[in-house]
């Protein structure tokens, strides 16, 4: 087992957005992520991250048997957690380059490898473009700035591809992506599934899990996961929508 | 995030100790009597005395400026010595027989006083307390003609050349700090780079403050002859004490016909502890005078001094000549800047490039202060400004304030601002990518600086990128 959730708890501004969620995930597999707007998905990528803006206040998670909420955030990087940003950040001046450089000999500094210089990094790079159909123009370019959507998108992928994480959290990675992107982006994932690594899919709609095809999908809604199932519930919420899942917790506290 | 921004603020000063050294210092105050002790010390022709004099007089007359955007207590000019130089720093028939101490020190500060391979392609001259302890690789200069040296040996060997330019860009009735200056002070760096001549080599003035008490007040003076070429740099630091020291320099560079001067500074002087207390209050005038076709560059990393007053400014007397200003100020703890540039465009096609970068931290206030003017004659100016701000916690401040005048209506003037905040999520994006806080902060910092770094030599790239606490971006390709 990769990763395990117990029970986890979270709050942001003091308001509780996760409430009491369990989740186990086995390396090999991927699990999609389904609710409707608010109901704390992005949150749960966001705490699995360490983002400071989130205060755990009850629950555990255990990763590759440590306790993931005591690591820093970079310490969760190095261990081989990471997240696809739904709103990539711009950082401007510092070339996308010397900024994926920078992350990739960090993660294997800290995993007891040897640095990569720029010449050898660039023809992992080259590889690594092709497989988003970016342009190496893009290398030069400072971080996300002037980025179209899709370029940002592709660009989380990119890092993905980099850094080959062991569990890669895709927060909402489909959003305002058009199909051609989105075939780029997904063809991305699939080409870095592996038996020794899993993926969490956080999504609002179906159609991202047409092409990245999960073993598990759950839906979460206020907060809790209400639902799981295999990738037909996917189809299932396509079709009805989720409002037949919201309205049981509803019935039960009336 | 605040680890991060606490450990940039709170890293220990490493120029801060002091050279126990016998020095010829002069009692505190200031007269008429001071200033001629000077110029006799100085062994200077009777037209230096006689320019200091009338530079002193006007001195007397003027009020110290309070526009710029700083606080401090009111300086005792009575109670400051205005001469003060190492016993041993008589002219040297080599390096050889510089004072071991003074060598110690510039070899704890970095810079070797031998002509040696590690520091080849930078001539170096050393000022210790406002005087010239030693030049680096003058002879291989001099088969150039290029004169590089101390203000001092310029004025004994080059009068012609000190009497027609001295004060010609910087006139002593500039402004008070710059009039205080031309009435006292003792040395400083001269460089007369011939025509047509491409200087073969960086040439560099380290500038070091030791003595207590005393004020510093140097002079350097840049003459590049027509079509010739000089990179200039020049780096300061000085021993951490608990009183404020003044330091008044003026730079005066002359561009002729077709020349380019590149002109850097890294400026660490003393900043004072995290209270406010103790450091250098850097109150310097330079101003370049570029004529038909030429181009002067300046490049200034601020990140020392309690306070710093300084606006490197270019005159573009002649048609199409160029006024670059690439500056990056770091304020942190209790520092004030009140930093910018001047570009006055009088001949036609002039062109001026302002980029502006100002990191506040802690509780520092930094403000940037432009003036672009465009006098009637000068058809078709351009000027592009452009002018950004960082803030580092909640505690600083940053201050704009541009003045732009044009008396031609065919110029072209563009100013553009921005002020950005270094966000949690910024540095929660690079920790998930896994990078540490510090790291970082250093990457936005060095990001946000990079338009001004990369006008740098490379030495001074390094050590800037260093001060910063940034590791080196974009260093190899």
């Amino acid at each position: 087992m990769m990763l395990s959730i117990q029970d986890l708890h979270a709050t942001v501004a003091d308001k509780e957005i996760l409430r009491g969620i369990s989740l186990t995930v086995s390396a090999g597999e991927v699990h999609a992520i389904m609710g409707p707007n608010g109901s704390g998905k992005s949150t749960l990528a966001q705490v699995l991250a360490g983002h400071p803006g989130y205060v755990v206040t009850g629950g555990s998670v255990t990763y590759m048997g440590q306790d993931l909420l005591e690591m820093q955030p970079e310490a969760r990087a190095h261990a081989g957690v990471f997240l696809a940003f739904q709103y990539p950040i711009e950082i401007p001046g510092v070339s996308n380059a010397y900024f994926l450089r920078t992350a990739y000999n960090e993660v294997r500094k800290a995993n007891g490898q040897e640095e990569v210089d720029p010449m050898d990094f660039l023809d992992i790079m080259t590889e690594k473009l092709q497989l988003v159909e970016m342009d190496e123009a893009m290398l030069q370019r400072s971080v996300n700035m002037g980025f179209s959507g899709g370029e940002k998108k592709r660009n989380e992928i990119l890092q993905m591809a980099v850094l080959e994480p062991r569990l890669a959290i895709l927060d909402e990675t489909d959003s305002g992506l058009d199909i051609d992107a989105l075939r780029i982006v997904a063809h991305g994932v699939n080409s870095l599934r592996r038996p020794d690594k899993a993926t969490i899919v956080v999504t609002h709609y179906q159609r991202l899990l047409n092409y990245i095809v999960p073993d598990f999908v759950h839906v979460l809604v206020n907060g809790r996961i209400v639902k799981s199932g295999g990738k037909e519930l996917a189809l299932e919420l396509e079709a009805k929508g989720y409002d037949w899942l919201i309205e049981e917790p509803a019935a039960v506290g009336a | 995030m605040s680890s991060a921004i606490d450990q940039l603020v709170s890293r220990e000063y490493q120029y801060g100790f002091s050279t126990d050294i016998e020095t010829d210092t002069i009692a505190p105050g200031l007269s008429e009597d001071v200033v001629r002790i000077i110029s006799a010390k100085k062994n200077e022709p009777p037209f230096m005395l006689e320019w200091r004099l009338k530079a002193f007089r006007r001195w007397q007359q003027m009020t110290e400026p309070h526009w710029p955007n700083v606080k401090y207590p009111p300086i005792d000019y009575q109670g400051t010595s205005y001469y003060s130089a190492p016993k041993s720093a008589k002219p040297l028939a080599s390096l050889d027989d510089l004072d071991p101490k003074i060598r110690e020190t510039y070899d704890k500060l970095g810079i070797p006083l031998r002509e040696q391979k590690l520091l080849a392609g930078v001539a170096v001259d050393a000022v210790f307390d406002s005087v010239s302890v030693g030049t680096t690789y003058k002879e291989e200069l001099k088969k150039h003609g290029i004169i590089f040296g101390s203000f001092g040996e310029a004025v004994r060997d080059h009068p012609d050349l000190i009497e027609k330019y001295l004060g010609s860009v910087v006139p002593y009735s500039d402004n008070f700090f710059a009039a205080l200056n031309s009435a006292v002070f003792s040395d400083g760096s001269f460089v007369y780079i011939p025509k047509g001549v491409r200087c073969p080599m960086e040439l560099s003035t380290y500038f070091r403050i030791n003595a207590a008490d005393t004020g510093q007040f140097e002079r350097t003076l840049i003459i590049a002859d027509e079509g010739s070429y000089v990179s200039y740099l020049e780096g300061c630091t000085a021993p951490k004490r608990s009183t404020n020291q003044l330091h008044a320099a003026v730079v005066e560079i002359i561009a002729l016909d077709n020349a380019t001067v590149k002109y850097s500074t890294v400026q660490n002087w003393y900043a004072g502890d995290e209270h406010g207390v103790g450091g250098i209050y850097n109150f310097v005038t330079k101003r370049g005078k570029a004529m038909t076709n030429a181009k002067i560059s300046w490049t200034q990393v601020e990140t020392g001094s309690a306070i710093t007053w300084k606006y490197p400014s270019v005159i573009l007397q002649g048609d199409n000549s160029t006024g670059e200003f690439y500056s990056v100020a770091v304020v942190n703890n209790m520092q004030q800047a009140d930093t910018g540039t001047k570009m006055i465009h009088i001949g036609r096609n002039t062109k001026s490039n302002i980029v502006s970068k100002g990191i506040s931290a802690g509780r520092g206030q930094n403000s940037y202060r432009g003036q672009v003017k465009v006098m009637p004659r000068a058809e078709n100016a351009r000027n592009y400004t452009q002018c950004d701000s960082m803030l580092i916690g909640n505690a600083c401040g940053a201050h704009t304030f541009p003045y732009i005048e044009a008396q031609n209506n065919t110029a072209t003037i563009e100013h553009e601002a921005s002020t950005s905040k270094i966000g949690e999520d910024q540095i929660f994006y690079l920790k998930q990518r896994g990078m540490s806080a510090e790291q970082a902060v250093s990457m936005i910092v060095s990001g946000f600086c990079r338009e001004v770094f990369k006008e740098l030599p490379m030495e001074f790239a390094l050590e800037a990128q260093q001060l910063l606490g940034i590791t080196l971006e974009g260093s190899v390709g």
